[in-house]
């Protein structure tokens, strides 16, 4: 089945703009949502199966459903677009050529919540996805579909655009909302600091991802039983891979959950490079645990790649064929983490620096006997003992390569060079 | 009040209590780092991992309340190799600085290490190097990066108690560094307090800095007698090694924690105010005016000068300028010996300060005396000094005994002074160091500081706390209240005072204020001005009068 939701209209010319946008249908599952109680629209999203397309793959209904009704406190929306995930790259495309269909998503989520200031924050490299968004943000202002009484509905809403400051941190939720109110991205303790209960600015807040929030409009069109038919029984709908690495055609890529990775690289993505045999794949951005070439017939959802003892994930696929080398790729994860650890826990600022200088020294034929061993242990060892879940996302692809490819890490180790590469 | 068992012990704890407080009352050390009771929590150190059963993870002591039938335990094996791997984290990068590092002996990295850690090193990473060692981030404090274990407290202390917010850490990763924000210095009324929450040698005292090893120190609990606040501190000091810190015997203060006045905190001006104790300008021995000179004399000899000359003095023309600097016990003696005795009548305790003291909305009070509460209770505040200073610059005082005051830097008008000062024919000065008004004096007997006596002073709240004698008094010094008991003594009185506690016992029996009060019942906390024992509180609520006797 091929079917396209949020990029179906990727390729129409000015897509972007206010009026391409509506000539194909846009902001009408506004118009029906508004017609619709907030209750029902929450209920509409539930039904659906729609999950979260940021990482955790958490049903967004349900999360709407935690803000409490009857709070004195503001509540807010916030729109996680820091998109630092290596090798994702799905929300760059959803902000350049559709974001009226998120600014649509975003106005549905906060009726049916009763939100009236929503922020959207964007990576700060973003800068041409940045300037786009804010059109789009003053075009649906200038035509009544933000502001004071949208569409004549009595609804009010104000979106905030806001340039991230730079760290992969930044895209975990309460380090992104600790970011937006100005300080510096230093995930919070949940609990208590669920975002939902005491969230941006101490108030309950939704936080989605772009994606996510982009397939609310057409969650409502078209209704939930329709978007649920799409997935799997627990994931609805589809979701946009990423995907990189030794295929032909890499490039984003939507399709429905539960997509057999075998078809997404075969069929999708033109077949592996100079046919080479698939040796590896992350399935979900670089957090998650690598999979072998016994793994292609893994369904690409989140529940079939939890079975296979990886995740979902942010849904960026990076293939790899038979002349990678499996101790530069976990030596190369590994640095990034060090880079991003936010530094707060003990475990994941030393252990992430520790893990990554031993991986560096076996890449580098530097290493005892005894190293691979340890870069094992230590990688356990920062693993549910921290603030956030950087740390088990170092740890759970590093363990991952340790263990599935430990022959290579020891062909290092004895050889002082590599199997795969030679020299 | 949830009820929940910590290592198969059952506890009742007050509601929002967390397991670090809980654990502590039945008596189990949940070790940590960045938690601190008098700061936010931050949950970063995560060295208190604790088992709860039915969690799926160890969870931190510091920020997991207690709740109704949690069973928690907090030394599995599951536990203590956490903690091993924590304390393995936090090591990986420390520098090997023990044996130079002023910390050492006071040290969590040290202390934990010994009961905790105890393991083979497998670090085999050349470690980081940062940008701050030994560097000084304002005028009290020492920072060295590398020795930083990042916990955050000096941090929160900066944003949340001082309010100042010099301090931030920088960078991310194992390249985060604690630092001063840029163009900056860590320099506020409250600075030192970062020192006392380090829990490692980050962040040491400019002013104590090698001048001691900690295990040479030996501690004495004491008050503040900078300002009327009262902060309980302890005194730290060193008796057997005159070679150290140019000879001083009290090497720096600490606070001491009282929920009541100071919490864990005390402002940098007490901090660093000791000086005076083990100052050149000490006075060592009594000395008495003979041939135009002062000479040094034996105690006999000065007190019977002394004596001689208040004999001699009729009531009205002996005047006394007592001081808020002295204990309760001491003023009572002064009351006893110079109203009650003597009969003199130009008594006064109060003498402005040359400009108004610096005060906040925290700790620190404008009136720079520990017991001026007290004295005003004791009765001391008859005449005024002005008033008996015109007497004596008007030759009709034949003897003005002041304590402590230096009447020339004090706010009172400079040429009375001096009239004052020149006119009387016997001046007894008693005091601990030397001033511009000592030098005027004729009879000069050396008294103890507040370190080297025992007493107790009230503060601006009427809170009565004790001091106790840390380092015996310096040369031949004596406490003043010795000084009064020998006096009266050689004035032909049969005073025979064994010890504070004797007086004050006295004391609470005549001064209404102090009435139940006891030592016993200061304890090391202190109690208020108009303390009603528990039983007769109860008696006098049934009968609805205790607001009318708090009152009074
Ligand atoms: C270290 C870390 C980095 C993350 N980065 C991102 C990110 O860049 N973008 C994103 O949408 N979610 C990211 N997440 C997930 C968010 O915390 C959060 O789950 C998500 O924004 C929720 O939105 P969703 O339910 O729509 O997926 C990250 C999580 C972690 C632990
Ligand atoms: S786990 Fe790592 S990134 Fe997350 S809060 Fe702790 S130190 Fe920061
Ligand atoms: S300097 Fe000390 S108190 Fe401050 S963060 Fe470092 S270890 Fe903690
Ligand atoms: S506030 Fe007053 S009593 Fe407290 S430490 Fe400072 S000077 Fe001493």
């Amino acid at each position: 089945m091929s079917i396209k939701i949020t990029t179906k209209n990727l390729n129409i010319p000015n897509y972007n703009r206010l009026s391409v946008y509506r000539e194909h249908g846009g902001y009408e599952a506004l118009k029906k949502a508004l017609s619709m109680e907030p209750a029902a629209v929450t209920d509409e999203v539930k039904r659906s199966n729609l999950v979260g397309l940021g990482g955790a793959g958490f049903p967004a209904g349900v999360k709407w459903g935690f803000i409490p009704k009857d709070t004195p406190k503001a509540k807010y929306l916030v729109v996680n677009g820091d998109e630092g995930e290596p090798g994702t790259f799905k929300d760059r495309y959803l902000l350049e050529f559709a974001p009226h269909q998120l600014i649509e998503g975003m106005i549905i989520c906060s009726y049916a919540v009763g939100i009236h200031k929503a922020y959207i924050y964007i990576r700060g490299e973003y800068i041409r996805q940045i300037k786009i968004v804010r059109r789009a943000v003053e075009e649906a202002q200038e035509a009544g579909l933000l502001g004071e009484n949208i569409l004549g509905s009595g609804f009010n809403l104000d979106i905030v655009v806001h340039q991230g400051a730079g760290a992969y941190i930044c895209g975990e939720e309460t380090g992104l909302i600790e970011s937006l109110e100005g300080k510096k991205g230093f995930p919070r303790i949940k609990p208590p600091f669920f975002p939902a209960a005491i969230g941006l600015f101490g108030c309950p807040t939704v936080i989605n991802n772009v994606e996510t929030l982009s397939q609310v409009p057409h969650v409502i069109a078209n209704g939930a039983e329709w978007f649920a038919s799409i997935g799997t029984e627990k994931n609805g709908g589809t979701r946009v891979f990423a995907v990189s690495g030794h295929v032909r055609k890499p490039g984003i890529c939507e399709l429905p959950m539960g997509v057999p990775l075998r078809e997404l690289i075969y069929e999708h993505c033109g077949g592996m490079r100079d046919d080479r045999p698939v040796k590896a794949v992350i399935p979900g951005g670089s957090s998650s645990p690598v999979l072998t070439a016994d793994h292609l017939d893994t369904k690409m959802d989140f529940v079939g790649l939890r079975d296979a003892g990886s995740m979902g994930g942010s849904g960026a696929v990076v293939v790899m064929d038979d002349t990678t080398c499996m101790v530069d790729v976990c030596a190369n994860i590994a640095r990034f983490y060090a880079h991003e650890s936010c530094g707060q826990c003990t475990p994941c600022r030393e252990g992430t620096g520790w893990v990554s200088k031993i991986l560096d020294r076996i890449l580098a034929g530097n290493a005892r006997p005894e190293d691979v061993d340890n870069a094992v242990r230590v990688a356990k060892n920062m693993m549910g003992r921290t603030i956030c879940l950087l740390a088990d996302g170092a740890a759970m692809p590093i363990l991952s390569y340790l263990t599935k490819f430990r022959n290579e890490f020891d062909y290092h180790v004895e050889h002082k060079c590599c199997d795969v590469k030679g020299g | 009040m949830p009820t929940l068992t910590i290592d198969g012990i059952e506890v009742t704890v007050p509601d929002k209590t967390n397991l670090i407080e809980a654990a502590k009352m039945v008596g189990a050390e949940i070790p940590h780092y960045c938690y601190h009771p008098g700061l936010s929590v931050a949950g970063n150190c995560r060295m208190c991992l604790v088992e709860i059963e039915k969690a799926p993870k160890l969870a931190i002591g510091c920020f997991t309340p207690c709740q109704e039938g949690m069973v928690v335990h907090t030394s599995t094996e599951k536990v203590l190799q956490a903690r091993k791997d924590v304390l393995e984290f936090l090591l990986i990068n420390h520098p090997l600085d023990c044996p130079v590092c002023d910390q050492a002996g006071e040290c969590w990295l040290q202390i934990y290490y010994m009961k905790h850690g105890q393991y083979e090193s497998r670090m085999m990473e050349d470690k980081i190097k940062k940008h701050k060692k030994a560097t000084a981030i304002g005028p009290t404090v020492t920072l060295d990066q590398e020795r930083c274990i990042l916990c955050a407290r000096c941090v929160r202390f900066c944003d949340e108690i001082s309010k100042t917010s010099e301090l931030g850490i920088f960078n991310r990763g194992n390249h985060a560094e604690l630092d001063v924000f840029p163009g900056k210095e860590l320099n506020n009324k409250y600075s030192g307090n970062v020192v006392d929450i380090c829990p490692v040698g980050a962040l040491t005292d400019r002013d104590f800095r090698f001048q001691c090893r900690v295990w040479y120190l030996d501690t004495q609990d004491s008050i503040c007698p900078g300002c009327s606040r009262g902060c309980n501190i302890q005194v730290h000091y060193n008796l057997d090694r005159p070679h150290h810190a140019e000879g001083r015997r009290v090497l720096r203060l600490k606070p001491r924690f009282n929920p009541e006045v100071n919490k864990y905190w005390i402002c940098d001006e007490g901090r660093y105010g000791y000086k005076f104790i083990d100052d050149e300008s000490r006075i060592l021995m009594p000395q008495v005016m003979r041939n135009g000179g002062m000479e040094f004399v034996s105690w006999d000899e000065a007190l019977k000068a002394s004596a001689e000359k208040i004999k001699a003095s009729i009531p009205e023309e002996l005047g006394v300028l007592a001081s808020p600097q002295l204990t309760n016990e001491e003023l009572y003696l002064i009351r006893k010996l110079f109203v009650e005795e003597l009969g003199a009548t130009q008594v006064e305790f109060r003498v402005p300060p040359k400009e108004e003291g610096y005060s906040d909305d925290y700790l620190v009070k404008a009136d720079k005396n520990p017991n001026t509460k007290g004295a005003e209770e004791i009765g001391l505040a008859v005449g005024s000094a002005e008033e008996i200073l015109k007497a004596a610059a008007e030759k009709k005082l034949s003897a003005l005994v002041i304590f402590v005051h230096n009447l020339v830097n004090s706010g009172l008008d400079d040429s009375l002074v001096k009239a004052a000062l020149e006119g009387v024919e016997t001046l007894i000065f008693i005091g601990s160091n030397f001033s511009d008004t000592s030098e005027k004096a004729n009879v000069i007997l050396p008294s103890a500081t507040y370190a080297e006596k025992s007493g107790t002073f009230a503060n601006s709240e009427g809170r009565v706390q004790r001091i106790h004698e840390a380092v015996p008094p310096l040369g031949e010094s004596l406490p003043e209240w010795q000084i009064l008991n020998e006096l009266a003594r050689a004035l032909g009185l049969d005073w025979d005072y064994q010890g504070t506690e004797h007086i004050f016992a006295e004391l609470a029996k005549d001064v209404p204020a102090f009435a139940n009060l006891t030592y016993e019942i200061l304890g090391d906390q202190g109690q208020t001005l108009g303390y009603v024992p528990p039983a007769e509180e109860e008696a006098l609520v049934e009968h609805g009068e205790l607001e009318a006797v708090r009152a009074t």
